[in-house]
């Protein structure tokens, strides 16, 4: 990423301030919280009990220096058969403009169920990893990684 | 805009029973609708959201893409090998294009 240095002036400083302020006032800069992503397992799990994830192995760094690649991947331990398998995992981060990251879906046919995947972080924040499993019921692991630069450009 | 490009890897041979690492990449700028180009115009969002891989004509995998994947979306992901076959990939922009790659893999 290319950072433009310029110097500014203290009236151009103070002008920058109030501005930010204000747009900070009408949560311009909206990022997702951490209660938009409860929201978004809620609507997924209809308010069903989330498992605490034992059988889900995160693979995150835990300092991203660059924000606009960070590696996530993800491991989870099932027989993949008709009668237990996982249909789906949804990755979501609490800090960037919108929460979702991404969805994945299996089958039986996969035969094994894993991913890795690079995605954009904004700033430090939580990544949450929900899978949901053949069966209906949901389990959630999450991790923080702590972003240097962000990426979501602009 | 540069040209989009898919690339695939996945192993020649392989033995039943046996998971193996099928590794997929796509070039492409993935256009979050947030970013600013040099005269401060938002470059409108365009990005590949839907990722779906078929293995002989039935669907083992798929992924939804949203803003926040990187540019180059790049998904790995295992596969338990039950034969031969041939492996589709299909990635599918905003608008509607797709983009397809195939691989075949035989057993060891």
């Amino acid at each position: 990423m290319k950072l433009k240095m310029t110097t500014i002036s203290r009236r151009q400083a103070l002008v920058m301030m109030a501005a930010t302020s204000a747009a900070g006032l009408m949560g311009v800069p909206a990022l997702a919280d951490a209660s938009a992503v409860a929201d978004k397992i809620k609507s997924i799990t209809g308010g069903a009990a989330v498992g605490d994830g034992a059988d889900i192995m995160l693979d995150l760094p835990e300092i991203a220096e660059n924000g606009n690649a960070v590696k996530v991947a993800f491991d989870i331990d099932s027989p993949m058969t008709a009668d237990s398998y996982v249909k789906a995992v949804h990755v979501f981060a609490d800090g960037n403009p919108t929460p979702d990251v991404a969805s994945f879906n299996y089958s039986p046919a996969s035969g094994a169920c894993g991913a890795s995947t690079r995605m954009r972080l904004a700033k430090t924040q939580n990544i949450i990893v929900l899978a949901e499993m053949g069966d209906g019921s949901f389990q959630q692991a999450s991790a923080t990684v702590k972003v240097t630069i962000g990426g979501c450009g602009g | 805009m540069a040209k989009i490009k898919p690339r695939v890897k996945v192993p020649k041979k392989a033995e039943a029973g046996e998971v193996v690492e099928i590794k997929a990449l796509i070039s492409h700028p993935m256009h979050t609708g947030r970013a600013k180009d040099k005269k401060g115009n938002v470059i409108p969002r365009k990005i590949i959201n839907a990722f779906r891989v078929e293995f002989n004509g039935a669907e083992i995998f798929s992924v939804n893409l949203e803003p926040a994947v990187s540019a180059n979306p790049y998904v790995a992901f295992p596969f338990k090998v039950t034969g031969a076959g041939t492996f589709n990939f299909i990635w599918v922009e905003d608008g509607g294009a797709e983009f397809t790659a195939s691989k075949d893999m035989k057993l060891a």
